[in-house]
C-alpha cells in the first residue's frame, strides 16, 4: 500500500518551547564529539571536510613536485635534480594527482553535499565513510612519504612492466602497488555509500525525475567505480605476486605478457578519466542554473550525457595502446568509441551554454571558474578527438603533445570546476562567502598561467620532445617553449596559492553569509548560517526539481520542524529510507554514531599493506588478525541492531518500520554492490586466463593442469554449500533455529572441503607457479576462490554466533539474507573457476 | 504470450540500450582479437570476421530499436514535451521514457561507429 502524502501541512499545535526542546534533542544527538574524541566523528559534515582537506593537501604536495619537474626542464642540460629523483618526482606527481586528489575529491565533496541535497541527515553507512577516509589518509601518507626516503615509485604513473617488475624498480613499485590497492578499498567503500545514498536516501516524494543532476552524476560515477577499479585491483594482485614471489605474469620468457598489465591498467585508467571528470562537471550542473537563475535547459539530456559517457568510457581503453602492435581492426573499434564519446560529452556543454543563454547571468567567481573550465576543457576535448585517431596518435604518442592534452582535459574538466565548486559551496561548510577579490585574482593567475604553461607543450610535443625525459639538448628548438612553460607553471601555482589563501585565511571577524546566499533552488541551501550539525531540521516532502524556487514557505516549514523526523526522542541518529523510483518512505533508518572502530580497523588494515611491502610476514599476520577483530567487533556491535521497538511515528501520520531485511534493507544493497565490484575483479582474472590462451599456440606449455577430478569435487562441495545456505535461510524464515544452526555448520564444513579440494588439484599435480604463467594463473584463480570460501566461513560462523546469542532470529534476519546473497556470487565464482581450470584444458586439447 | 513486452516499473530499463552497445562492442572486439590470434587454426578467413560483425551489428541494432520503441511508448509516443518535471507518476514515466529514448539514439550511433572499421579493414595486420 502506498502512503498518501498530506495535501497541506496540518496546523502546528506545538508551543515554541516544545519546538525548541525538539531542536535541542536533535542537536544533542548529532553533535560532533569534543576534544580528542572529535576524531571519532563519523558524520558526513566532519568526515567530508577532513576528506576534502586531505585531498587538497595531497594536491599541493603533487603540485610542488610538478614545479620541481618544470624547473628542471626550464633550460637545456639542467642538473638541478638527478635523473633518478626526476623519475620519482613525475611518477609521484601523476600518481598523487590521480589517486590521492582527483578521485578522492569526488568522494569527499559528494560525502559533504549529497546528503544535504537529498535532505538526508547522513548517508546510510557513516562509519564506512569514516573507514574509507582513514584508509585514504594512511595509504596516501605512506605513498607520498616514500619520496623523502628516496624510495618513491619511479616507473611512471602507469607502472609498465617489464620496467616496473625489474630489479631496478626497487621498493617504490611495491609501495605504489600496495599503497594504492589499499586506497582503492576506500573508493569502493565510497561507491557503495553513494549509490545507496542516491537510490535509497532521497527525501519523500523526490521522484527519480526530480532529483538534482548532481545525484545523477554521482550515481553513474559510483557505478563506474565498481567496474573500473576492480580490474586494477586484479592487475595489482598479479603484479605484486610477480614482484614478491616471482610468478611470471608479465615475464615474456616464461609465457607471461606485459601487455596484460596494460590492458588491466587502462580498463581502469580510461574510465577513471571520466570518473574524475563527471563529478566535476556535475558541480557545474548545479552552479550554472543558479547563476542563470532558471532551471537547467534539458535535464533529460544531462541524464543522457552522464549515462552515455559512463558506458562509452569503457570502450576507450585501447586508445592508450595504439602503438603496441594490436591488430588494426581492434584499433578501429577503440578509435570509433573514442570518437563516439565526444557526442555525450559535447551535449552537456551545449546544455550549459543553452541554460546560460536562456537565463539572466549573474556574474560571480564560481561562474568565472565555470567559464574558464569550459574554455580549457573544449581545447583538451578537441586534441582528444585528434589523438583518438590512430594514425595521428602514432605520431603524438608519448610526446609532450599528450602531456598538453591530458592537462587541458584534467585541469579544465576537473580542477577549474572543483575550484568553482569550492567557491560556490564554501558557505555550507565555512558559513561565510570567500573573498570575491581574491577569487578574481586567483582565477586570472590560474587561467593565464595555465595556458602559458601548457599550450606551448603541444608544439614541444610536435617538435619531438618525448614525455618523461629529465633533460634535453640545446639547439633542437625546445629551449624557448620549455622556458615559457615553466614560467606559466609558476604563474599558475601562484593562482592556486591565492585560492588556498582565500580558503584558509582567518575569517572570524567577517559576517556570516546570508542564508541561501546565491539564491539557489536546490535543497542543500536550506542549511542554516551558521550551520547546525543535524543536516536538516525536518525532512521535507519534495515535489519539484528546484524546491526552494517553487515553494517560498519551504524553509520556514522545515525550520519549524513541520515535516518528518523533527525530533530525536529516543536519542538515536535517524534518517528516512525511500523507494528507488518514487521515493515512497519505507524505513526509519538508525545510523551509527561516533566510534574509534573505523579508525582502528583502517589502521590495522593499513598496517597489513605496509608490512607486506617490506615482506615482514609475522607483523603482517598480526595486523591482519587485528583488522579482522576490529571489523567483526564493528559488525557485531553496530550493524543489524535489534531496535527497542518495531516501528516509529515519524510525523504527518506516517509510521515506518525501523528494522527491515532482504532487498528492502540498505545492507543488502551494500552487499550486492560490493559483490558486483568483487565479481568484476574476478572477471578480470578470468580475462587474464583467456588472454594467455590467445597469445600462445599451447597455453599450457606442456605443463600438466590441475586435472578434472579435484576441480569437479571442489565445485560439487561449493554448490552443495550454497544449497545448504538457501535451505538455512528457509529454515530461519520458518522459525526453526535448530535446523538453521545445523545447516550453517553443514555449509561451513562443505565450504572448507570445497576450498581444500580446489587447492589440492594444482598441488597434487605439482604445478609450480614460478616456472610458467599457466600454473601461475591457475593458482591465482583457485586461491581467489578459496579466499572467498574463507570469508564465507567467517560469515557462517558470524550467523551461527548470532543465532546462538539471539541476534539472528526469524524476525531479525538481516545477516542471513546478506550472507545468502554473498553466496549467490560465490557460487558463480566457484562455478566459473572450477569449470575453467578443470575442463578448459581438456576442451582445448581435444579441439586444438 | 505477448510479442511486445509489458511496461515495467524499473530504473534498470534506462540502461538497456547502452548495455546492448557494451555487449556488441565486447563481442566485436573479442571475436576479432581471438580470430587474429588464432587465425592459423581456423578454417575461415577475415571475411568470416566481417560477416560475424555484420550479424552481431544487425542483432544489436534490432535490440536497440525494440528498446527504443518501448521507450517511445513509455514516453507516451511523444504526447507531451519535456521537461517532465511535474510531481506525478505520469511525469516520472515520461521522463524515464524520454531519457531512455535518448540513450537508445546514442547507442544506435555508437554501434554503427563500432561496426564501421569492419567495412574498411580487410585483414588482421599483424
Amino acid at each position: 500500500m502506498t502512503y498518501a502524502y498530506p495535501e497541506t501541512l496540518p496546523p502546528d499545535t506545538r508551543t515554541d518551547a516544545e519546538r525548541e526542546a525538539e531542536a535541542d534533542g536533535l542537536r544533542k544527538v548529532w553533535e560532533a564529539p569534543k576534544g580528542l574524541r572529535y576524531w571519532t566523528a563519523v558524520n558526513n559534515t566532519e568526515v567530508g571536510v577532513w576528506y576534502t582537506a586531505a585531498a587538497f593537501i595531497f594536491m599541493l604536495f603533487a603540485g610542488v613536485l610538478a614545479l620541481i619537474v618544470r624547473t628542471q626542464l626550464s633550460v637545456p642540460g639542467n642538473d638541478l635534480v638527478s635523473a633518478e629523483f626526476f623519475n620519482q618526482a613525475f611518477t609521484l606527481h601523476g600518481t598523487v594527482m590521480m589517486f590521492l586528489f582527483a578521485v578522492p575529491i569526488f568522494e569527499a565533496v559528494a560525502i559533504i553535499i549529497l546528503p544535504q541535497m537529498l535532505g538526508a541527515r547522513d548517508l546510510p553507512f557513516p562509519r564506512l565513510s569514516a573507514f574509507g577516509f582513514w584508509c585514504f589518509i594512511i595509504g596516501g601518507v605512506f605513498v607520498c612519504g616514500s619520496i623523502f626516503f628516496n624510495a618513491a615509485p619511479d616507473a611512471g604513473w602507469f607502472m609498465y612492466p617489464p620496467l616496473a617488475t625489474s630489479e631496478e624498480a626497487g621498493i617504490g613499485a611495491d609501495i605504489w602497488l600496495l599503497g594504492l590497492s589499499f586506497i582503492e578499498v576506500a573508493s569502493i567503500a565510497a561507491a557503495v555509500e553513494l549509490i545507496i545514498g542516491v537510490l535509497k536516501c532521497r527525501p519523500p516524494g523526490m521522484h527519480i525525475n526530480l532529483m538534482p543532476l548532481y545525484a545523477w552524476y554521482v550515481l553513474i560515477v559510483a557505478g563506474m567505480i565498481l567496474f573500473a577499479f576492480p580490474p586494477l585491483i586484479a592487475g595489482d594482485i598479479l603484479f605484486e605476486l610477480e614482484r614478491m614471489f616471482d610468478w611470471p605474469f608479465f615475464d615474456a620468457a616464461r609465457g607471461g605478457d606485459p601487455l596484460l598489465w596494460q590492458h588491466l591498467f587502462w580498463i581502469f585508467g580510461h574510465p577513471e578519466v571520466y570518473i574524475v571528470f563527471l563529478p566535476a562537471i556535475a558541480l557545474l550542473a548545479m552552479i550554472v542554473p543558479t547563476f542563470a537563475q532558471r532551471p537547467i535547459v534539458g535535464y533529460s539530456w544531462i541524464v543522457l550525457a552522464a549515462v552515455g559517457t559512463g558506458f562509452l568510457s569503457f570502450g576507450l581503453w585501447v586508445h592508450h595502446m595504439f602503438t603496441t602492435g594490436l591488430p588494426s581492426i581492434s584499433l578501429g573499434f577503440f578509435s570509433a568509441a573514442s570518437e563516439a564519446v565526444a557526442i555525450p560529452t559535447g551535449v552537456q556543454i551545449f546544455v550549459f551554454i543553452a541554460t546560460l543563454l536562456a537565463g539572466r547571468i549573474v556574474f560571480s567567481v564560481p561562474m568565472l571558474f565555470a567559464a574558464g573550465a569550459l574554455a580549457i576543457f573544449v581545447i583538451g576535448g578537441l586534441t582528444g578527438v585528434m589523438v583518438a585517431l590512430a594514425p595521428f596518435d602514432w605520431q603524438a604518442h608519448d610526446s609532450y603533445f599528450v602531456v598538453a592534452h591530458l592537462h587541458y582535459v584534467l585541469i579544465g574538466g576537473v580542477l577549474f570546476p572543483i575550484v568553482a565548486g569550492i567557491y560556490y559551496f564554501f558557505p555550507l561548510v565555512g558559513n561565510r562567502r570567500l573573498s570575491d577579490r581574491l577569487g578574481k585574482v586567483g582565477f586570472w593567475l590560474m587561467f593565464v598561467g595555465f595556458n602559458v604553461g601548457f599550450f606551448p607543450m603541444h608544439f614541444a610535443g610536435l617538435r619531438g620532445m618525448p614525455r618523461r625525459v629529465f633533460t634535453y639538448p640545446d639547439e633542437i628548438g625546445l629551449n624557448m617553449l620549455n622556458l615559457v612553460s615553466t614560467i606559466g607553471a609558476f604563474i599558475f601555482a601562484a593562482g592556486v596559492l591565492v585560492i588556498v589563501w582565500a580558503v584558509v585565511r582567518p575569517k572570524g571577524r567577517e559576517p556570516y553569509a546570508a542564508r541561501n546566499p546565491w539564491n539557489a533552488g536546490t535543497l542543500e541551501w536550506v542549511a542554516e548560517m551558521p550551520g547546525e550539525s543535524w543536516g536538516i531540521r525536518s525532512i521535507p516532502i519534495i515535489k519539484s526539481r528546484y524546491p526552494l524556487w517553487d515553494d517560498p514557505n519551504l524553509i520556514a516549514d522545515i525550520d519549524a520542524g513541520r515535516y518528518y523526523l523533527a525530533d530525536a526522542s529516543e536519542g538515536h541518529r535517524e534518517t528516512i529510507v525511500t523507494s528507488v523510483l518514487s521515493a515512497q518512505p519505507l524505513q526509519c533508518l538508525r545510523v551509527s554514531g561516533p566510534s574509534f572502530v573505523p579508525m582502528f580497523s583502517a589502521a590495522a588494515l593499513g598496517a597489513v599493506f605496509i608490512f607486506l611491502t617490506y615482506h615482514w610476514w609475522w607483523p603482517t599476520l598480526v595486523a591482519g588478525v587485528l583488522a579482522l577483530v576490529g571489523i567483526l567487533y564493528w559488525l557485531w556491535t553496530a550493524t543489524a541492531v535489534i531496535p527497542d521497538k518495531a516501528q516509529k511515528d515519524v510525523g504527518l501520520g506516517l509510521t515506518l518500520p525501523i528494522y527491515v531485511s532482504g532487498p528492502k534493507s540498505v545492507g543488502w544493497w551494500a552487499m550486492f554492490i560490493t559483490m558486483t565490484g568483487d565479481g568484476t575483479a574476478f572477471g578480470s582474472l578470468v580475462f587474464g586466463y583467456f588472454f594467455y590462451w590467445t597469445i600462445h599456440d599451447d597455453f599450457t606449455a606442456g605443463v600438466g593442469g590441475p586435472g578434472a577430478a579435484w576441480p569437479m569435487a571442489a565445485l560439487a562441495f561449493f554448490l552443495a554449500a550454497w544449497i545448504a545456505m538457501l535451505v538455512a535461510r528457509r529454515a530461519n524464515a520458518a522459525g526453526r533455529p535448530g535446523a538453521l544452526r545445523g545447516l550453517l555448520v553443514l555449509s561451513l564444513t562443505l565450504t572448507l572441503a570445497g576450498s581444500a579440494a580446489g587447492l589440492t588439484g594444482p598441488w597434487l599435480h605439482g604445478m609450480d607457479p614460478t616456472t610458467h604463467v599457466y600454473p601461475a594463473i591457475v593458482w591465482v584463480l583457485v586461491i581467489w576462490t578459496a579466499c572467498h570460501g574463507a570469508v564465507a566461513v567467517i560469515m557462517q560462523g558470524f550467523c551461527l554466533a548470532g543465532s546462538l546469542s539471539g541476534r539472528l532470529t526469524r524476525q531479525h534476519d538481516i545477516d542471513i539474507h546478506n550472507v545468502v546473497l554473498y553466496w549467490h556470487f560465490l557460487a558463480v565464482t566457484a562455478l566459473v573457476t572450477f569449470l575453467v581450470v578443470g575442463l578448459f584444458p581438456l576442451a582445448q586439447r581435444s579441439g586444438g | 504470450m505477448r510479442l511486445i513486452p509489458r511496461e515495467v516499473e524499473s530504473l534498470w530499463t534506462l540502461f538497456t540500450a547502452p548495455v546492448i552497445w557494451a555487449g556488441h562492442f565486447l563481442a566485436a572486439y573479442i571475436g576479432a582479437a581471438v580470430f587474429c590470434a588464432k587465425q592459423d587454426l581456423l578454417p575461415f578467413g577475415f571475411g568470416g570476421v566481417r560477416a560475424y560483425i555484420a550479424a552481431i551489428t544487425l542483432l544489436a541494432l534490432a535490440g536497440i530499436v525494440l528498446a527504443g520503441f518501448l521507450a517511445w511508448r513509455q514516453w507516451g509516443f511523444g504526447a507531451e514535451d519535456p521537461p517532465h518535471q511535474g510531481w506525478s507518476r505520469e511525469d516520472r514515466r515520461r521522463f524515464q521514457g524520454f531519457a531512455t529514448l535518448l540513450l537508445c539514439a546514442l547507442s544506435l550511433v555508437a554501434v554503427v561507429f563500432t561496426a564501421m572499421p569492419a567495412i574498411f579493414i580487410a585483414e588482421c595486420n599483424p
